[in-house]
């Protein structure tokens, strides 16, 4: 079926987390824009409370591909990616600094539960479900390596059973949260064996408050100042041997680093979700804007009659749209447990691109209006721009959609 | 529920038009488009495909499927990834054959529709556009008056696809309230036909220009309610044929990418090509979705102008800079007449111009 309407659920979920955006987030973004580095506690403890269920990627149990087709079963396909897209743009669209601060298994939970043994999704993914609000953090990026991350230089050694760490980490969306200042955890990359290359690359689960982990920095950022960025450094930080997500064994290269850079196909689909959140609060601002001064959009009329106002904000609403249709395909995609890496690629080059020539040109068309600090449609230009850098950036999302059509491996296009 | 999946019925219908267009219209389409000419087997062929006659209600002798827009759009795609000219010639007859299904009275649907049940293909054509500057459908230069029970038409069209042989034509004037259709027999008097027309693209399709000389026509070949719909019908039918269009220039640039090697290895694993071609099969992506959507839209009966026309407008954008982009990865080879990339721009062109000139 081509349809490209919600479950009535989904609608019901997001006319909910829409009033707890409207309602809770937009009066206090400008408050924690500005105030970097301090937690709206209250509004933090609330999350926690009433929607730690909500946005669970971090328990998702994805499928296996078989065959391009969605494994028949007696059960309804799942629609749980759809509707994590759908409510993390309502929470972005309340404010995207704020949504990324939400006490939550993170990235680091979508790692271990994409690569984590049953035992390993309990010990990690439980704590989750009740008591003080907590936080999970992915540690990939390094001062000397971004989107390159096969090039990381972190070390994981085996000394008897354990396991040391030593290294940078920087850009750790809410690594002080997860290291210290709640009982979470952070996922950690790091290689076991350098000459292997990514083979030798393990994602390792170090939990909050072991010895040798420091936040050695909280990034000051243009934007999304509500969540913290940390710089996390490990001197002989040991854990577990059975801190490992995957096997040891270098030679089991998909269980390593392909295992965990699956992960992504399953997130870049909600920061894609986030980035349309953003670019809709600025649309929604500018249609809001026209409608007080009494500028009326003219769909029908041909392009060379319309005003730059309306041609632009006419461009604006179709590339959200075209993000937004992009984005639901990748998500519904993953639901139906079709492999869809080219397609999350799509939507997450897409939407972050969008969100920030969209955001930009509402600042523009807004004039000294715009570019104030008294509304939020400046703020939404600083928070948008991260879209097209974090969870890879354009350029790197490119190249895994040209590999994917050209059918090139990344020794051939790189 | 989000669906991106075409049903069964969908799929075999578009495997079915995808392989007609494969095997039959883009071998012709250099050809025709250098002769100006359609072989009128194909357009017969094409005719027995069905397309025209399966949403013809079976009271007026067709088979009386479901018109789905969706399944439109499908359809369009593809038979204009075989060659656009070709397209909108096979489906010129649903230039009349929709709106009279849509919004005729059932002595209009006898008396029309009949003409398209038959064993032959029937040109059919709406006269949409006006040859000024500004061309704008909510203000029609064309002009319908009233007078004791008549109709008086006046005005001057063009971009009239295979007016000379077209069984009816559908004619868009300015009436007292708005955009105004009638429903003309080609022998009507004081409608005349003009040379045919020479175009950048589009050369296989005979179009032509047209004028309304004190055209009178009787009341009953109004047309009555609301036109949108059946313009919302064309724009999506219009976008989904830049998408197929699109999707031709892409795919072939991207073998022709992988084929050519400059400085040791192929064009297509250096990034400049390579981010250029992902940029093309995004964008299309992105214009298909908008299409569906706006398609979908339009299936509910919901009123889908303000989709229609952003998918229209995204897809007509993104044709022209995507047979660009084509052209240019092929270098100048793209320029020479001997690949197809340059005639996919000429006619990708065409579409930030084109109004009502497809139906589905």
């Amino acid at each position: 079926m081509i349809d490209f309407s919600l479950s009535p659920a989904v609608e019901k979920n997001r006319d909910m987390i829409h009033a707890v955006a409207d309602g809770t987030m937009r009066p206090i973004s400008r408050e924690y824009d500005e105030r970097e580095h301090e937690k709206p506690t209250e509004w933090l403890n609330m999350m926690w409370a009433a929607s730690k269920n909500m946005i669970s990627f971090g328990d998702s149990k994805q499928k296996k591909e078989t065959n391009g087709k969605a494994q028949t079963g007696e059960r309804r396909p799942s629609e749980r990616t759809v509707r994590s897209a759908v409510l993390v743009e309502e929470l972005s669209w309340g404010d995207v600094g704020l949504y990324l601060s939400i006490p939550h298994p993170g990235l680091g939970g979508a790692a271990v539960a994409a690569a984590g043994t049953p035992e390993q999704k309990e010990r990690f993914l439980s704590r989750f479900r009740d008591g003080e609000p907590k936080w999970g953090a992915m540690a990939i990026t390094e001062p000397g390596c971004g989107s390159d991350s096969a090039a990381l230089t972190t070390t994981a050694v085996q000394d008897g059973d354990q396991w040391v760490l030593n290294g940078t980490k920087i850009f750790c969306t809410s690594g002080l949260m997860a290291a210290e200042k709640s009982e979470g955890f952070v996922v950690v990359w790091a290689t076991v064996d350098k000459s292997a290359g990514r083979a030798g690359i393990k994602a390792f689960v170090v939990d909050h408050h072991t010895p040798g982990m420091t936040v050695a920095k909280v990034e000051d950022k243009m934007g999304i100042r509500a969540s913290d960025t940390a710089m996390l450094v490990f001197e002989d930080c040991r854990i577990p041997l059975d801190n490992i997500l995957g096997k040891a064994e270098v030679k089991q290269s998909t269980t390593g680093f392909k295992g965990v850079m699956a992960t992504f196909d399953a997130t870049r689909p909600l920061v894609a979700a986030s980035a349309l959140g953003v670019a809709r609060a600025a649309v929604d601002y500018v249609r809001e804007t026209f409608a007080v001064e009494g500028i009326t959009v003219r769909y029908t009329t041909p392009p060379t009659k319309l005003t730059t106002l309306e041609r632009d904000f006419m461009d604006m609403e179709a590339n959200l749209q075209a993000a937004r249709l992009l984005t639901w395909r990748a998500a519904w995609m993953l639901d139906q447990g079709i492999q869809n890496n080219l397609e999350a690629s799509m939507a997450k080059a897409k939407a972050g691109s969008m969100v920030t020539q969209v955001t930009q040109k509402a600042v523009e068309l807004l004039g000294p209006l715009g570019y104030s600090r008294k509304t939020l449609l400046e703020k939404w230009m600083r928070d948008a721009k991260i879209s097209d850098i974090y969870e890879g950036t354009q350029q790197i999302n490119l190249l895994i959609i040209a590999r994917r059509i050209l059918g090139y491996s990344s020794q051939e296009l790189n | 529920m989000l669906g991106f999946q075409p049903d069964d019925e969908q799929q075999l219908i578009r495997d079915t038009v995808a392989e007609f267009a494969r095997e039959q219209l883009r071998p012709l389409a250099r050809e025709a488009d250098e002769s100006g000419m359609f072989p009128t087997s194909v357009a017969q062929q094409a005719w027995e495909l069905g397309l025209v006659q399966s949403t013809i209600p079976e009271a007026y002798g067709g088979v009386g499927a479901e018109s789905s827009a969706v399944t439109g759009s499908l359809i369009c795609e593809e038979l204009a990834w075989g060659d656009l000219s070709l397209a909108l010639h096979i489906l010129s007859p649903q230039l009349v054959t929709y709106p009279v299904i849509t919004l005729g009275t059932h002595e209009q649907k006898a008396q029309i529709l009949s003409d398209y049940v038959g064993p032959h293909f029937t040109a059919g054509t709406a006269a949409v556009m006006e040859p000024r500057f500004g061309f704008d459908l909510n203000e029609l230069a064309t002009t319908a008056e009233q007078h004791d029970g008549e109709f008086v038409l006046n005005g001057t069209k063009c971009f009239v696809p295979l007016a000379a042989e077209a069984a009816y034509l559908l004619v868009y004037a300015r009436g007292d309230s708005g955009i105004t259709v009638f429903l003309l027999p080609q022998d009507t008097p004081g409608l005349s036909t003009g040379e045919r027309e020479k175009n950048m693209g589009l050369k296989a399709v005979a179009t032509y220009e047209l004028s309304l000389d004190n055209c009178r026509v009787p009341a009953s070949s109004q047309l009555q309610g609301d036109i949108q719909p059946v313009l919302n019908r064309s724009r999506v039918a219009l976008s989904a044929m830049a998408v197929g269009v699109a999707r031709a220039a892409y795919e072939y640039a991207r073998e022709y990418a992988k084929e050519r090697k400059a400085f040791g290895t192929a064009i297509a694993q250096k990034q400049a090509i390579a981010f250029m071609l992902a940029e093309m099969a995004m964008e299309i992506d992105a214009a298909r979705l908008l299409v569906w959507e706006a398609a979908w839209k339009i299936d509910t009966g919901a009123d889908a102008t303000r989709e229609a026309c952003l998918a229209k407008n995204y897809a007509a954008s993104m044709v022209l800079k995507v047979t660009d982009n084509a052209v240019q990865i092929l270098g100048g080879h793209g320029y020479i007449r001997d690949h197809p990339v340059e005639l996919w721009l000429r006619n990708g062109r065409g579409f930030a111009t084109f109004e009502g000139l497809a139906m589905i």
